[in-house]
């Protein structure tokens, strides 16, 4: 480890002396995410504290001779307005990089300009497997999570504790699409059955009518491909209108907040899968206390996965002594992430970050011994299974 | 378990319920819409946003002061209310000479800055609200599963039309009001006091619109953009009907809103689109409205 | 022809600003303005030209936007063409809403195009060629005349010339004997009938006319965006362009140009700032200039003139 960081030292020196090329001596970081909507919970604010962690952490460490700028914006979850941003950002504001971006319109709106203006973009909370294959690029990298890596484990135990029928619930847009279509391969490798799928605008408020059809389905489970409060009003729905406990549903995308604004009554003994728990080990406490005092919440994995994000950038543009977008991207892939978030955590060509995840129980509410005591973690998939394999990638960057 | 083409009878059942549930809004929105412009000549395009704060101050009561839906089913239309006399003496009452073009505009503007508002304290997510203790659970009645809830929106909502109904169509109060909309001149000249009754007129109309809000707050999520989108709706069901009688909002906001419910059945790719539809085939053959007359 | 001279400056002088202006101002923001603007004219010469008030003129810009993001993106047409088959096609819708729209007048006429509007904006939401909630993205710029419109600047010069262009073209109109029908219209319509005029003919054709430069203007947007989204045929647009000509002053030749302007500077300016605020804001304008600036900046400001020249107003 020590060499490791020696060798790292050197080529960072080596690099610094070469070619000092730090537009301005200044990196400046663009969170572009849902300040104010249905996402803010899960991504929002808390992902401004915890690049601002990243950072200050950063600092500490690896004492940079060039500053580092954080500009914050909220997208309202629309592709047109993150695009302006975004152009805006790059053009006027020399912004080196645009993180997070949850809702996949945004992200993939916002890859598109990095692309064009050749910067980069980190994407953590977005979640649709579509970043990494259909629109994938050399200047993404989508950090956190996905569709296929969160409806993998869940569908799986669900469908082997006997859920075998299986009717979707979903958001009609991209993101929901494409966690249907993860799931429903998943349900059906496994020896499963789809019923059938219904559509409901995003946001929704009112999904009485959508549930009434998934009840009319009499499929086991009800399978809810959306997000956030979209999630949190199906499931309450569900019960007003008789659809639980005859049916059981399972939640294919939900976050710690999610069980924590529902409450462990509601939740109790759900699987989910979840690529971040503050509660794992001494690390992941110690980070998650520091965030719990700014924001008076637990991070989500999005939040989570932003500060390892921004801190494997700064390393990079450390290593490489420069803000280069290829340079900086050639680095970020040559080296594992390794910090509190992901262990051994390596990014692919196709710009996928591959780490473990875990799958947990929700505890009953007697289980439950103190604040955000909500997990069990029943098992961890590990980075190769957890995430879609290269082999059935649909990335023109990946050669067969 | 029995078909109707094809489709389980529960499901159609509750489809049904679900649209009359729906209807019941767009009848009590309607009314209120009607009622004002009877009134005022002004169509109400402020009226969604003061639906969704009927609703946000049902949460607000709640949160802030402890004091639950029953209180709140009277405070909160109140509160509207007199939000809606404050709006009439301060801007509408200026208008009433000019096209009535411009009390549309007024009004969209007064819509903006209300949601705009109500979205910079809250943000556009929901605000849950839960259903009083009273009416949660349902009533298994063997066909379908009813929600106590959306039983007693249903309910409430049809004993405010018809009490409105019987106010304005059977009582002296009702006749002055319904005088001063044909002729305000000469209703002045009698000794009535035409200003005072335009004033609570819309005080009336959009407290109403504040009663649907409470309605739907434990049914929906309670949030800032909740009006915007049905208003758009309500216009549509008010130009199928026509606004010439209280009696035609009421049928026509309850009948859109089976056809939504059967359309959702049926083909529920146009159930968005199913009231438009209706508008556009009425303006094709009675372009007055079903209820209306050509003024 | 004092008048006339003094209109023929301010024309020159705005072409010159039009032409040095990228230097000085981010190119995509003028973009954005000159886009607003030509959709702001193309529904003044329906509400100050013709006195109707279309609440859903926004489903013509999206529409266009759309229609043009799909033939570039797709079926790969060439920039200038694509832009035409979008503009055709909200033409061609206008008079699908117009001729239901027309049966009914003043606060109907703004309803039923509010209603209207709002149904082919739920067809965009579920139509699978729009992408829904994603939006339309990835719209090529491609090349005209070889030039690359991918380049800021080329494009800017392409869509002033389409600005420049649809403006003509607008002021020819009113200035026309059609134009002068219209606005007999506007003052009388039971006058107009009386005189033998086929009024619903003109009423229909003005909003034709009008839908059809409302959709090149979102056509033109979608080229300078890239993409094309649910927000260009949302009411809260249509309601941002009657702003924009009321706050500019309704009826005058300038007064849209000048409306966009500011609503669409102001937008970009407060946006970060006071974030939801915004719409609060666009209210507050609205509310004011109804009940106090009812000629709008430009039309106060004529007024201004004329009193201070000692002519007589009105």
């Amino acid at each position: 480890m020590k060499l490791k960081l020696i060798a790292l030292a050197v080529t960072a020196a080596l690099a610094t002396t070469a070619q000092a090329q730090i537009s301005d001596k200044v990196v400046k970081i663009g969170v572009l995410t849902d300040m104010s909507g249905v996402y803010s919970d899960i991504a929002g604010q808390g992902t401004v504290e915890a690049t601002k962690l990243a950072i200050e952490d950063f600092k500490a460490q690896a004492k940079p001779d060039f500053a580092i700028e954080v500009v914050a914006a909220d997208h309202q979850n629309k592709g047109d307005v993150s695009s302006n941003k975004a152009r805006e950002w790059f053009d006027r504001e020399k912004v080196d990089v645009i993180t997070e971006l949850v809702t996949t319109s945004t992200a993939l709106a916002v890859m598109k300009v990095a692309k064009e203006k050749n910067k980069l973009a980190l994407i953590s909370g977005a979640a649709s497997t579509r970043i990494t294959n259909e629109d994938c690029n050399d200047v993404t990298v989508h950090w956190t999570y996905d569709t296929y890596a969160v409806s993998n484990g869940t569908a799986k135990a669900v469908v082997k504790q006997g859920g075998k029928s299986w009717f979707f619930l979903t958001a009609d847009y991209a993101f929901g699409h494409s966690l249907e279509k993860d799931a429903a391969e998943v349900v059906t490798a496994n020896g499963g059955k789809v019923l059938g799928a219904v559509r409901h605008p995003f946001p929704g408020s009112d999904f009485s009518s959508f549930l009434l059809k998934a009840q009319g389905s009499g499929a086991q489970v009800i399978g809810l491909a959306n997000a956030g409060a979209d999630t949190m009003n199906s499931i309450k729905q569900a019960a007003e209108f008789g659809v639980t406990p005859k049916q059981s549903l399972a939640g294919l995308l939900m976050f710690i907040s999610d069980i924590h604004g529902l409450g462990l009554k509601t939740t109790q003994t759900m699987y989910m899968t979840d690529g971040f728990y503050w509660d794992m080990n001494k690390e992941t406490r110690d980070w998650s206390k520091r965030y719990f005092d700014k924001m008076k919440k637990m991070p989500t994995m999005v939040q989570a996965g932003m500060y390892s994000a921004v801190m494997h950038y700064l390393k990079a543009v450390k290593a490489v002594g420069s803000d280069d977008t290829q340079k900086v991207m050639a680095q970020m892939k040559k080296t594992p992430v390794n910090d509190f978030f992901a262990k051994n955590g390596k990014i692919r060509d196709d710009g996928r970050m591959v780490h473990d995840m875990y799958l947990v129980q929700i505890k009953k509410p007697e289980e439950s011994k103190y604040a955000w005591d909500y997990y069990n973690v029943r098992a961890t998939i590990p980075a190769a299974e957890a995430f879609q394999p290269l082999s059935a990638s649909r990335c023109p960057l990946i050669k067969k | 378990m029995t078909d109707f083409f094809g489709v389980p009878l529960p499901a159609l059942f509750g489809q049904l319920v679900l649209g009359l549930v729906n209807g019941s809004f767009y009848a009590v929105l309607s009314l209120g819409l009607a009622v004002i412009f009877g009134m005022l000549n002004i169509i109400n395009f402020a009226h969604g946003a003061l639906y969704m704060m009927g609703a946000l101050f049902t949460w607000m009561f709640m949160e802030y002061l402890g004091i639950g839906y029953w209180w709140s089913l009277v405070l909160a239309p109140l509160s509207v209310g007199i939000i809606g006399i404050a709006i009439e003496r301060l801007l509408l009452q200026w208008l009433y000479k000019l096209d009535h073009l411009y009390g549309l505009l007024l009004t969209f503007g007064l819509a903006l800055i209300l949601e705009g508002f109500f979205r910079h304290l809250y943000g556009v997510a929901g605000q849950p609200y839960s259903i009083p203790d009273e009416l949660s659970g349902a009533i298994n009645l063997g066909f379908m599963f009813l929600p106590k809830y959306r039983a007693w929106i249903i309910f409430a909502s049809l004993a405010v039309c018809l009490v409105t109904w019987y106010v304005i169509e059977k009582t002296r109060l009702g006749a002055y009001l319904r005088a001063a909309t044909e002729n305000p001149a000469l209703t002045q000249a009698f000794g009535i006091n035409v200003p005072l009754m335009v004033m609570l007129t819309y005080g009336f109309g959009v407290g109403l619109a504040g009663l649907a809000g409470v309605l739907a707050a434990p049914a929906t999520q309670v949030g800032p953009l909740m009006g915007s989108n049905l208003i758009i709706t309500v216009f549509a069901v008010v130009v199928i009907g026509g606004m010439g009688s209280i009696l035609g909002s009421i049928l026509t906001g309850l009948g859109l809103g089976l056809i939504e419910g059967l359309t959702k059945v049926f083909y529920p790719e146009a159930s968005a689109t199913v009231v438009f539809i209706i508008m556009a085939i009425v303006l094709m053959f009675r372009p007055a409205g079903l209820f209306g007359r050509e003024k | 022809m004092n008048a006339n001279r003094s209109v023929q400056i301010a024309y020159a002088i705005g072409l010159v600003l039009l032409l040095i202006a990228p230097a000085l101002i981010y190119p995509v923001l003028i973009m954005k303005v000159l886009c607003f603007a030509l959709f702001a004219c193309a529904f003044n010469l329906l509400l100050g030209y013709t006195g109707l008030l279309s609440f859903g003129h926004a489903v013509f810009l999206g529409s266009a936007a759309y229609i043009t993001g799909h033939a570039l993106k797709v079926w790969e047409l060439p920039t200038l063409l694509g832009i035409l088959v979008g503009t055709l096609g909200a033409a061609g819708l206008g008079w699908v809403i117009g001729s239901l729209a027309i049966r009914r007048q003043g606060i109907y006429f703004a309803m039923v195009t509010l209603a209207l509007s709002q149904m082919v904006y739920f067809f965009f939401l579920q139509a699978s060629f729009t992408g829904g909630e994603d939006g339309l993205q990835g719209v090529p710029r491609g090349t005209l005349f070889g030039l690359d419109l991918a380049d800021d600047t080329n494009l800017y010069y392409l869509v002033v010339a389409i600005f420049v262009g649809a403006f003509w073209l607008i002021q020819r109109t009113i200035h026309s004997p059609f134009g002068q029908i219209l606005k007999a219209i506007r003052e009388n319509e039971p006058r107009a009938i009386s005189l033998g005029y086929d009024v619903a003919k003109y009423k229909l054709l003005a909003f034709v006319l009008s839908a059809g430069l409302a959709g090149l203007a979102g056509a033109t947007k979608t080229v300078v965006f890239k993409f094309a989204t649910l927000t260009d045929a949302h009411w809260h647009t249509s309601g941002e362009v009657v702003l924009m000509t009321l706050l500019g002053g309704m009826g005058t030749v300038f007064g849209p140009v000048v409306g966009a302007t500011v609503i669409v500077s102001l937008q970009n300016e407060l946006a970060d700032k006071v974030g939801s605020l915004v719409t609060v804001i666009m209210g507050v304008i609205f509310v004011v200039c109804v009940l106090a600036f009812r000629r709008g900046i430009v039309g106060e400001s004529i007024a201004l003139y004329k009193r201070m020249i000692g002519e007589k107003t009105e």
